[in-house]
């Protein structure tokens, strides 16, 4: 009686119909027949956009040339180089040519703070954001400014394009978020008053359109100061930006306070500390990393919302594009198409990147909180 | 405890102080800076001859009207882009989310590609973009695309046939008017006897009787008291029928279209936030998916969607100020911009403007807490 050892056979290999793309498609696309007519349904589509896109974009398009005579085929698509030619205006707006190299570096020092900044894996984040907040803004603000330190001075009303925008964007962000922080922190606070007054700020500027807050801010502003007293255009939108976004940005910051466990107030009270020291020390640096995807998230909308200023007379890139359009040298009935489509692949490339740095965080965020408890 | 309590009182009336200051500040600035400017102060303006023409009013009005009769049409036109923008958004929205979560592979992914394209792209571009990029690169009204010679688009907008209402009209909104109160009443008469009997009770035989008893008895009083109005092209544009005004076609195609991208966003989180246990219990009954989803998981995931749905229906409200830039008169257009323009008193007509919007914001959201404490009663009492 030999030992016999019972060895299973092998598993045979699953139906060829189920595994690799087959099954896959077979699954995901046609499993029933309703799902095989959308599937077919969609390809039609899928198919039919991608003719007009890129038949537009690339096989009917011109790619070179000096005037609209580049753009006056019989059947045209997309004046590519109406965008080619004004591409300095539309970074930089009427900045003086020879001092563009100003804003360039304006753009590479703020490029080289913020990556790192959004880098959770990178340290020095306190010092990175001293030098962001304190140093970055007075940096622009006597780069772009000029009049000092022998650098010609250069009026606002030259700024545009994409200067402008990331300029409203930016200022917008950082004079709502400390704003926004105060009103949230008074809006839960016990004092009635201070309740009262910020609950009454946050809710007039979260019920009105931006686009009355720039109309006060242009033309009512003004009227508030004594005579005399009067602020550049450019100031006075970025003033009523960062007043409307501070409301948004106070409700973010709010669920960020409320998440917080109500025993960090009390293991910081027992320690006695009192209230300033409290929020300034345990429950602002939980509840501010808590809200980052808040806080991107409504900067994405912040940074669409600047199209705005274009209503009240600025420049920004939107402004700047249609105000080429008038341009007769480039008059083709394909320019305003290529323009927008321009300035929405420009706009859409700088909200999706946010939006994904966003997911990134949030999942980033969640699971560190994982892995403590 | 006693010494807490006085310097919070100190510190309230320090801030209080300071903003009462700060206001009086500013309000006497202003009266210097509007007597040296020579400019008038209070509403008196608003009963004073308007004396432009507006392109799109609900309500009768000419330039002899008024500055406060400009005030309501454009407040009705913000309306009717509001309204007519939800109903889209939501529509479109609901699809695209429930398209976002379908099985099939590449009907969720063009879901996809549709809500990042769409809501990553500035708003007022989009309306620029259909406006002055598409609407105004159509042919003129001569050379307009009919469809079937009796709707038109052209670069002066929309053309359609219109019921043109004689003076019986009434009484077929009488009818019309008796025929909803009926189908409500038919259909919670249904409700109660399922609830008590669990017999079904019919509702649309009779209430199809209904349509046409009310109808009936309306064209004996009436008659047929309607024309139908097909427009015509004569000269350079179009004669007759109801012209739809490009601006508006823009307004509402880039409102709804941006805004649907946010509500599919919305819905899928909310039936995602459906339990799974939900769904395989309504296949464990039999029920195939279309009905699970219609009758299990979208009531319930409605109580998830409604609050930030509201606060997407709001900001498309706001967002139609937005027409001020291609001129659509809404009530931002035809105030903050004509009116100010020739009245020039910026500080009354932006105040006037700012709190027709808070007013509507704050109804929305009244109503809208209201629907949601409703709701939430209903299940939930966990």
């Amino acid at each position: 009686m030999s030992a016999q050892t019972w060895s299973p056979k092998p598993a045979r290999p699953a139906p060829a119909n189920t595994v690799g793309f087959v099954g896959w498609a077979r699954e995901n696309l046609f499993a029933t027949k309703l799902d095989t007519a959308l599937t077919l349904l969609c390809v039609t589509l899928i198919v039919y956009t991608l003719e007009v896109v890129f038949g537009w974009a690339i096989i009917d398009a011109s790619f070179s040339g000096e005037d609209r005579k580049a753009c006056l085929k019989q059947v045209q698509g997309a004046c590519w180089p109406f965008i080619d030619a004004k591409l300095g205006q539309f970074i930089y707006g009427r900045y003086p040519e020879m001092e563009r190299w100003r804003v360039d570096w304006v753009f590479a020092i703020g490029a080289l703070g913020l990556v790192p900044l959004l880098m959770p894996k990178v340290g020095w984040k306190r010092a990175n954001v001293i030098f962001m907040l304190g140093f970055y803004p007075l940096f622009c603000f006597f780069m772009l400014t000029g009049g000092v330190f022998g650098l010609t001075p250069v009026d606002t009303t030259d700024w545009g394009g994409l200067l402008v925008t990331l300029v409203v964007a930016i200022t917008g962000i950082v004079g709502s978020l400390p704003l926004g922080i105060l009103l949230a922190l008074g809006r839960r606070s016990e004092l009635p008053i201070v309740r009262a007054l910020c609950v009454a700020f946050i809710e007039i500027f979260r019920g009105v359109p931006l686009i009355t807050v720039l109309f006060m801010a242009s033309v009512m502003l003004p009227l508030f100061l004594p005579d005399g007293v009067n602020f550049d255009k450019l100031v006075r939108c970025l003033i009523g930006v960062a007043l409307f976004s501070s409301a948004y940005m106070a409700e973010v910051v709010r669920g960020g306070l409320q998440a917080i466990p109500k025993g960090q107030y009390e293991a910081a009270a027992a320690l006695g500390l009192g209230y300033w020291k409290t929020t300034r020390l345990i429950i602002l640096p939980q509840a501010l990393k808590l809200v980052i995807p808040g806080i991107v998230n409504t900067f994405i909308g912040l940074f669409k919302d600047t199209t705005l200023v274009l209503i009240v007379g600025l420049f920004d890139l939107l402004g700047i594009v249609q105000l080429h359009f008038t341009d007769s040298s480039w008059a083709t009935p394909e320019t305003h198409i290529t323009g927008y489509a321009f300035a929405a692949f420009v706009f859409w490339v700088f909200c999706f990147a946010m939006s994904r740095y966003s997911i990134f965080m949030e999942n980033h965020l969640s699971t560190d909180r994982d892995k403590e408890s | 405890m006693r010494s807490w309590l006085n310097r919070d009182a100190l510190l309230q009336a320090i801030v209080l102080l300071a903003v009462v200051a700060g206001m009086v500040w500013l309000v006497g600035n202003v009266q210097s800076n509007l007597e040296r400017q020579n400019i008038n102060s209070g509403f008196g303006f608003l009963s004073e001859r308007a004396g432009f023409g507006i392109n799109q009013t609900l309500i009768d009005y000419t330039e002899d009207d008024s500055f406060g009769r400009v005030v309501v049409v454009g407040l009705l036109n913000t309306l009717l882009v509001s309204v007519l923008g939800i109903f889209f958004a939501t529509l479109l929205g609901f699809s695209l989310g429930v398209a976002r979560l379908s099985r099939n592979w590449l009907i969720s992914k063009i879901a996809m590609v549709y809500i990042e394209i769409f809501r990553n792209v500035p708003l007022l571009l989009q309306i620029m973009f259909w406006y002055f990029g598409v609407l105004r690169n159509l042919p003129s009204p001569r050379q307009a695309l009919s469809i079937g010679e009796a709707m038109f688009v052209s670069n002066r907008g929309v053309v359609v046939p219109w019921l043109e209402a004689g003076a019986g009209a009434v009484w077929y909104g009488v009818a019309f008017a008796g025929v909803l109160a009926g189908g409500f009443w038919l259909r919670r008469r249904a409700l109660k006897m399922k609830l008590n009997t669990g017999q079904a009770s019919r509702v649309w035989r009779p209430l199809a009787l209904l349509t046409l008893a009310l109808f009936a008895v309306a064209a004996l009083l009436a008659g047929v008291p309607f024309t139908l109005d097909v427009p015509y092209l004569k000269g350079f544009n179009f004669r007759g029928g109801l012209t739809v005004i490009p601006e508006f076609v823009a307004l509402l195609l880039a409102l709804s279209l941006y805004t649907a991208a946010f509500i599919a966003e919305i819905v899928r989180a909310g039936i995602n936030a459906v339990d799974k246990g939900q769904r395989e219990a309504s296949a464990a009954l039999g029920l195939p998916e279309s009905l699970a989803l219609r009758l299990v998981v979208i009531p319930q995931a409605l109580r998830v969607i409604i609050p930030p749905l509201t606060s997407q229906y709001l900001n498309l409200t706001k967002n139609s100020s937005l027409a001020v830039a291609i001129a659509y008169p809404d009530i931002v257009s035809v105030l903050a911009g004509t009116t100010l323009s020739q009245v020039g008193q910026a500080v009354e007509i932006i105040f006037v403007t700012m709190m027709i919007y808070l007013s509507l914001s704050l109804l929305t959201s009244w109503a809208m807490n209201r629907y949601n404490q409703r709701m939430a009663l209903v299940g939930n009492a966990s």
